[in-house]
């Protein structure tokens, strides 16, 4: 049975009284207690870093060439935080209150109170290393809007935040190396969990430059590689994104949680052909400024800029007034694919609407600019001008990475844009100490499910990696090494040890004899499309069952018909990914029946028979007001166990962007 | 926007390993259109090595919208390629055209070495961080964040520092192979902010130092690293370095009369 752990009392006084009860370590035993991290984005850099200075010895391990290009880098617009320096009416409740309501009502009150309790300590952490945050003229830090709220709550540093933030983490992190409390791994990628008496004792890991394994204790091991999005093949997240530490830990035991819950972003770049690799993400900071909309007649031939006012439907605007191009993603992308179904869409696919920001670049800081400059009555060209210095500042590298991949500037035109896959709100179970149903094994980030419910809220994901490593784990943790302070490093000649390197020596040896004639590519662009069309933006119960059957056999083909060339024991990426793609092929069919179970729409999980007269997500709280956490039985075999959800300070309704 | 198909012939840099020698060889691609990325152009390139029973190439990326800093390829003689303040992931293929041969290398230098075919090791950047890239402070500060009032035009300019993608492309340009650019936005990003201040001198001094023992070479101020920096990173940042590296050996200088 599944216990969460949360604490008693009140909401707003469970984590202080956590934090003033939990067991702590003294400083000379930390320096005997061992903590393997397994991925460098922002938990796993913020969680190294930190234990190692609190003096636990640390090994961390990253599968690319250095832990500053972890994919949390390419985080854009932002991180919230319930500062309230706006003095817009924000505040702890509030932060809690949205995120809650944004999650569509799935996720733990307890968990997501502390995140917006410490959401403000992560700002005055990440100014203290350095961090360079958008200030304003005053020399105080500057904030934006994102959707789902109505407070600027939203820091950022241009449309690179992530990038600072990681970087901030990533020094800290490196400090640690050179004091020799860190060691860190580059290009390694965790293969197998080990786990002795029931308890995560370390990991096997390759070595991706020499092809070989090599095994590595610790006192406790914790999993912060990020998020499964590259199910889908064609998402936003980096090439080497995958699920397989998370998987790996699934199989040995650790529940998976939620995996249905996708989160797919309205504003991406379309896809323009069959060759294409990856999805870019035009930040949602873009909503701030931009307006979407589509054409009202159907087969309209005129290009953007010619087509008059009357002649456009700002479809967000007319269907969520209260909100308008601010609502959230899960909402925004459903309304796109909305207009685009009904024949509305636009550019040579007809798969995407228009973002655009012409009218905010004229009347927003083209005019606010003019009265800063004291110009009298600007004729329209000096607004334009105006108002592009501004919009360069705020967007000016989001800009630019449009017109290299498009050839069209968005500064003249409006930016043509779709839906998708973006996040994954589902992940390894946690509790409320972020421990998974493995003990010793944590979960941290996008890699856990804990904080998002159905739908995550923009500039939220940066806030909970860095509130898991900062400054979660280093209480939680000590809470569990507290009563290992007696145990000596295991010797990696442990049995345990022998036995798991030779299951994956054994299941690499199986995948480069297969020697077939597809590529490891071919088989995760197949997933990824069985994926995208029946367990995407809209799912249905036939889709869904199609799609299990459809993976099984797709799974059964790729283990006999794949073809690795290379060798074991040498750097061989093709390898690497045939690891990964023969993961995702397991929880692409675990997905499908997560959401084939789910019969109600909740966030992002949308199911065609169950909305609203107007096409609204439809929950039913009576049936699914549960977390969904699965155990890993044998291939294609599942349980289901639910952990129920109690709210007791938030009252769910249904939710109205209105 | 318009686009065109292409077929090209392309001379990669192909090594086993670190210790083998390395030579180029010669590839024909088909019908590629001018609407794929680069790296898009090597994924057909490396499908159809896998078709024919061969070896595809092997080569850095990730994130492949420009930030991560792992794609690294020498292309036509310049790093990253034709287009200016472009990473090679978001070089696409309309900057070419029908016909074309296209080389490319990885980046060369002593500091990085080849690891496989087209991937280098970059480790040397890493160590120069630790060397004092950062400001010291450890989790759980409580002081506000608008305790330090920093001007926007000084925030811009950190920041701006700050960009660096550390991807290497300076030293890979510089014929000398210095990393000075690299370490300049570093040591500017953190020297321009107040919570810089206390650590500014021993930075300078200690992350030279380190660049020196990884074996880049000197700066000649020619200016190769700031002409192709996907970041566009200024190379005004050297000469800060080097004021702050003038100022801080002569603090350490008269600290030890």
């Amino acid at each position: 049975m599944l216990d969460s752990k949360i604490p008693a009392g009140k909401l707003e006084e469970k984590w202080n009284d956590y934090k003033g009860h939990c067991k702590l370590v003294n400083p000379a035993n930390k320096r005997k207690l061992e903590v393997i991290v397994v991925g460098t984005g922002l938990a796993g850099a913020s969680a190294a870093a930190s234990l190692g200075e609190m003096g636990y010895r640390v090994k961390a391990f990253c599968f690319q060439d250095s832990p500053r290009r972890a994919h949390s880098i390419a985080a854009q617009g932002g991180i919230n935080a319930a500062k309230n320096y706006q003095n817009d009416g924000d505040s702890v409740f509030r932060l809690f209150y949205d995120t809650i309501k944004g999650g569509d009502y799935r996720a733990r009150e307890a968990n997501v109170h502390r995140l917006a309790e410490v959401s403000a300590n992560i700002i005055d952490q990440c100014v203290a290393q350095g961090v360079p945050f958008a200030r304003e003229y005053g020399g105080f830090l500057n904030n934006r809007s994102f959707g789902g709220t109505q407070v600027k709550r939203t820091f950022y540093a241009a449309g690179q935040t992530g990038q600072q933030l990681l970087i901030g983490a990533y020094q800290a992190l490196e400090r640690q190396v050179a004091l020799g409390n860190v060691e860190m791994y580059n290009r390694h990628e965790m293969l197998d969990v080990v786990l002795i008496d029931g308890k995560a004792r370390g990991i096997i890991a390759r070595n991706l430059v020499t092809g070989k394994l090599e095994r590595y204790f610790g006192h406790a091991v914790l999993l912060c590689s990020g998020g499964y999005g590259n199910v889908f093949y064609l998402s936003t997240n980096a090439m080497g994104s995958n699920v397989t530490a998370a998987w790996k830990a699934h199989k040995k035991g650790a529940y998976f949680a939620n995996p249905c819950f996708t989160q797919i972003h309205p504003t991406c770049i379309p896809v323009s052909g069959d060759h294409q690799s990856k999805l870019t993400l035009m930040s949602e900071s873009l909503r701030n400024d931009g307006r979407i909309w589509v054409p009202k007649n159907i087969n309209e031939t005129r290009k953007p800029n010619d087509i008059p006012e009357e002649d456009r439907d700002y479809f967000l605007e007319r269907r969520y007034p209260a909100f308008g191009n601010l609502v959230p993603r899960d909402v925004a992308s459903r309304a796109a694919k909305e207009r685009c179904d009904a024949g509305y869409g636009v550019g040579t696919t007809k798969q995407a609407v228009y973002l655009d920001f012409k009218y905010n670049l004229i009347n927003k800081y083209g005019r606010t600019e003019a009265n800063k400059q004291g110009i009298q009555n600007p004729d329209e060209e000096t607004l334009v001008r105006l108002g592009k210095e501004v919009v360069k500042e705020e967007y000016g590298n989001l800009f630019d990475m449009y017109e290299k991949i498009t050839g069209e500037n968005p500064y003249e035109v409006p930016m043509r844009i779709y839906p998708a896959v973006h996040y994954t709100m589902g992940g390894l179970w946690v509790d409320y100490e972020l421990m998974t149903s493995v003990k010793g094994l944590y979960c941290l980030g996008e890699a856990n499910f804990s904080d998002h419910g159905a739908n995550r809220l923009g500039a939220s994901a940066l806030m909970q990696g860095l509130a898991d490593g900062y400054f979660v784990i280093p209480y939680t943790i000590g809470n569990y090494l507290a009563d290992e302070i007696a145990v000596k490093p295991v010797p990696t000649t442990d049995p345990a040890f022998v036995a798991a390197e030779a299951e994956v020596n054994e299941r690499i040896n199986q995948l480069m004899n297969i020697k077939g004639t597809q590529s490891v590519e071919s088989f995760h662009k197949r997933l990824g499309k069985i994926m995208w069309e029946k367990c995407g933006m809209a799912r249905n119960e036939k889709g869904l069952q199609e799609a299990i059957i459809e993976i099984q056999e797709l799974k059964k083909e790729f283990w006999k018909n794949v073809r690795i060339p290379g060798g074991i024991y040498e750097m061989n990426p093709e390898l690497d990914k045939a690891n990964r793609v023969a993961d995702f092929l397991e929880l692409g069919e675990l997905m499908c029946k997560d959401a084939l179970l789910r019969r109600e729409s909740c966030g992002g999980h949308f199911r065609e028979e169950s909305q609203t007269a107007e096409g609204e997500a439809l929950r039913d709280d009576n049936e699914f007001m549960y977390v969904s956490a699965w155990q890993y039985k044998g291939e294609s075999n599942w349980e289901l166990e639910k952990e129920s959800l109690n709210y007791e300070v938030i009252k769910p309704t249904q939710r109205n962007y209105k | 926007m318009e686009h065109y198909e292409m077929n090209l012939t392309l001379k990669v840099w192909k090594q086993k390993d670190a210790k083998s020698r390395g030579s180029f060889e010669t590839y024909q691609v088909k019908n590629i259109s001018s609407e794929m990325s680069f790296l898009e152009m090597f994924d057909v390139l490396n499908e159809q090595l896998i078709q024919e029973g061969k070896e595809p190439i092997a080569f850095d990326h990730d994130c492949r919208e420009g930030i991560c800093g792992m794609c690294s390829m020498y292309i036509n003689g310049r790093p990253h390629g034709p287009w200016h303040g472009t990473t090679t992931c978001q070089l696409h293929m309309r900057a070419f055209k029908d016909g074309d041969t296209i080389v490319v290398e990885p980046w060369r230098a002593k500091a990085f070495p080849v690891v496989k075919d087209l991937v280098v090791d970059r480790i040397a950047f890493d160590r120069i961080i630790q060397a004092g890239g950062y400001i010291s402070v450890n989790t759980g500060v409580t002081i506000d964040a608008n305790t330090h009032m920093i001007g926007k035009e000084i925030a811009d300019k950190s920041f701006a520092a700050a960009a660096c993608i550390g991807c290497g492309a300076c030293v890979a340009a510089c014929k000398n192979s210095s990393a000075l650019l690299f370490l300049s936005a570093k040591v500017s990003h953190l020297a321009l902010l107040p919570q810089g201040q206390p650590e500014r001198n021993k930075r300078a001094l200690a992350m030279v130092a380190q660049m020196d023992k990884e074996g880049f070479g000197s700066c000649t101020n020619t200016g190769a690293c700031e002409a192709v920096c996907p970041k566009e990173i200024e190379i005004t940042n050297i000469a800060r370095l080097n004021r702050d590296y003038a100022g801080a050996a002569l603090a350490s200088d008269a600290h030890k009369e």
